[in-house]
């Protein structure tokens, strides 16, 4: 490695400076805003269906910020998170299936019954997920480049066709949410997240602060490692750092990341189904990272309303709208490489 | 029953490996000389099949339908290269991937468009139709055993291609130092597309075949694709070998596994959840069998690359 590029490359390590008011923070600035008001002015206008569709948007947007972690930040392209997402998904649909029974869901060697608080369904989502991340990251990890990608998707492949053939919990048929799950607020207040306005502001808390964890993650000592992780990992070895345990703490963070998103998701559809599970959907969040910017804090959001955007209203034009994206995303891959973060804010510093 | 079963489904567990085989031979060359990954491997499956409908229902001869299959898979594989693929080589496998999705994309819902959404049929010729009787009074239909015969036969004339002839010397030569041949005066770019196409043929044929079997479809190439992936990662990608052990392998390993579990572990269950039980453990055992490979060899079984 000569000279020059080892110090460009310490260069992207040091952290960013807060610029609000240039290029790249107004565009990010506009994102966020426009996200936040056009539903809530929707909603006032009666148009229910938009806040659903920026609901979508933005849940959408969070199991990409977990992704970009991964594949971003930790340059460790998995192929397979639609597993996180679907089992965030399941664990929501699974809660809510057995509080609506009022079955436990286990009783050995502990009684483990269901539950309608939104609080229990997230924080059990994404404990699975890390959990399951942790196994699958720890079997994955010791491979590299095109194996990581294969094995990855073999793993989301094998628990697709779990779900599909197991009858309990609807096997192929997925499994309907009958009851709207509630937030537990002070002095025993119940916030109803059936409200479409309500369930879309808890959505985007929890992007802004998938968001805000990301960006101070990869401001402190553990984002610096995992950024030489990808660059160099012998180097990072050479200072004494072990790349496998921070690559494999950073998968688990991006996995619990996206199965939160994916609980938001079966509770905004009020259905989980293996859909939800499906290669495909892999590939989607996957091409919303790209489209948007790889490792770019705002990249899987602009991605995501872009992505969502054409499904809806390319989507409403010609029911072959998948051939359009299909040629923007051909695009995007061959000529332009930055996303469309990088299109509207300039590069980035490292790029 | 037991020893009938048992041989009937292991000749369609090899049946199905050497489908696999004609799938994962094309991606696992493919990667070996060329370094990519390509997804869209599982679309000239389907432009093979719809292809082979086509020209077999407007001239009512399967043999000019799978000849036309091939060939029309073959230019696809050779056009896409030329436009796209070319443009990738030296691109990170996260370019590789996403653009070969994005061709994924298009040529489902281009067929789509072309042919309609419900399925096409094709049949085999009645040549082919009936069942052969085997040792131990097991009936076979000879279509199936004609798909074995095949495999087995574009098997050894790959490996008299790889090993025999000056293509094949190349595309070892490739396999082992691109740059050098480049060096050595072999029109490299030929030799890409060359492959490229003879990879497309080889899986618009699996593709005809197992078409002739099931239904012809838009998506009909996304399973067999995963298959293959899980094929070439068992074998050690970029080894013709490795494909060949690993797709008798999973053929093997998961007919017999949708077969036998659910009857083992009526063993000890209630039939009824045995079955559930049996086939959800069976749909997830390739994958397991691919874990727990490659956690004591990550580089699957035989490596052509480090």
């Amino acid at each position: 490695m000569t000279n020059t590029t080892s110090l460009s490359k310490n260069a992207a390590l040091a952290p960013e400076a807060d610029r609000p008011f240039d290029r790249k923070g107004l565009v990010q600035m506009a994102l966020l805003g426009l996200l936040l008001l056009l539903p809530v002015a929707a909603y006032f206008l009666g148009h229910i269906y938009y806040v659903n569709l920026a609901s979508r948007i933005t849940i959408i947007a969070m199991a990409a910020v977990g992704l970009n972690l991964a594949i971003g930040y930790g340059g460790m392209v998995s192929f397979g998170h639609a597993a996180y997402f679907g089992l965030g998904g399941y664990v929501a649909g699974i809660s809510a299936y057995h509080a609506f029974d009022i079955t436990p869901f286990m009783t050995w060697p502990f009684s483990v019954p269901g539950s309608d608080n939104l609080l229990v369904i997230w924080l059990a989502a994404m404990l699975l997920c890390g959990l399951l991340a942790l196994v699958i990251g720890a079997i994955s990890l010791r491979t590299t480049g095109v194996y990581f990608i294969m094995i990855t998707l073999a793993f989301a492949q094998m628990i697709y066709y779990f779900a599909n053939s197991w009858p309990t919990y609807g096997g192929e048929d997925g499994l309907p949410i009958y009851i709207r799950n509630t937030l537990p607020l002070f002095n025993n207040n119940m916030l109803d997240s059936s409200d479409a306005l309500t369930y879309f502001l808890i959505c985007f808390t929890g992007l802004v602060l998938a968001m805000a964890i990301t960006s101070r993650m990869m401001k402190s000592r553990f984002g610096a490692a995992l950024t030489m992780a990808r660059l160099n990992d012998v180097r990072l070895a050479t200072a004494g750092i072990s790349p496998y345990p921070i690559r494999l703490v950073a998968f688990v963070i991006s996995a619990a990341i996206t199965g939160l998103a994916g609980a938001l998701y079966a509770d905004l559809n009020g259905f989980v189904s293996p859909t939800m599970l499906s290669w495909h959907f892999s590939g989607e969040l996957m091409v919303i990272v790209i489209l948007g910017g790889v490792g770019r804090l705002y990249g899987p959001l602009a991605g995501a309303v872009l992505f969502v955007m054409m499904e809806t209203f390319l989507g409403g034009v010609t029911q072959y709208w998948q051939l359009f994206l299909g040629l923007v995303l051909l695009g995007v891959v061959l000529f332009a490489k930055h996303g469309v973060m990088g299109w509207l804010a300039g590069r980035e510093r490292n790029e | 029953m037991s020893v009938t079963l048992l041989i009937e489904q292991l000749l369609n567990g090899v049946q199905l490996g050497t489908m696999l085989f004609l799938m994962a031979s094309g991606l696992t060359l493919v990667f070996g000389v060329m370094g990519l990954i390509n997804l869209a491997h599982g679309s000239f499956y389907m432009v093979g099949a719809y292809a082979t409908a086509a020209v077999t229902a407007s001239t009512g001869s399967f043999l000019i339908g799978l000849a036309a299959g091939m060939t029309a898979a073959a230019l696809v594989g050779a056009l896409v290269e030329l436009l796209v693929i070319r443009r990738l080589y030296h691109r990170p496998h996260l370019d590789q991937v996403l653009a070969t999705f994005a061709l994924i994309l298009i040529f489902s819902e281009g067929t789509r468009w072309i042919f309609g959404s419900s399925p096409l049929w094709l049949s085999p010729p009645s040549w082919l139709t009936g069942f052969v009787t085997l040792p131990g009074d097991t009936r076979y239909p000879i279509y199936r055993l004609m798909l074995i015969g095949v495999g087995i036969a574009i098997s050894i004339a790959l490996y008299l291609l790889i090993s025999r002839t000056r293509l094949g010397m190349r595309i070892r030569a490739g396999e082992s130092d691109r740059e050098m041949i480049g060096a050595l005066g072999v029109n490299i770019s030929k030799l890409y597309t060359l492959v490229f196409a003879l990879g497309a043929a080889l899986a618009g044929l699996a593709g005809a075949l197992v078409g002739a079997l099931q239904s012809v479809q838009v998506g009909m190439g996304e399973p067999v694709l995963i298959l293959a992936f899980v094929v070439i990662v068992i074998g050690g990608i970029g080894s013709i070998k490795g494909a060949l052990l690993g797709a008798l392998l999973v053929g093997i390993v998961d007919t017999l596994g949708r077969v036998y579990l659910p009857i083992f572990f009526q063993a000890f269950m209630p039939p009824s959840e045995a079955t559930g039980v049996g086939s959800a453990l069976a749909a997830m055992l390739i994958y397991i069998l691919m874990a727990v490979i490659l956690a004591f060899k990550p580089k699957g079984l035989f490596s052509a690359h480090d």
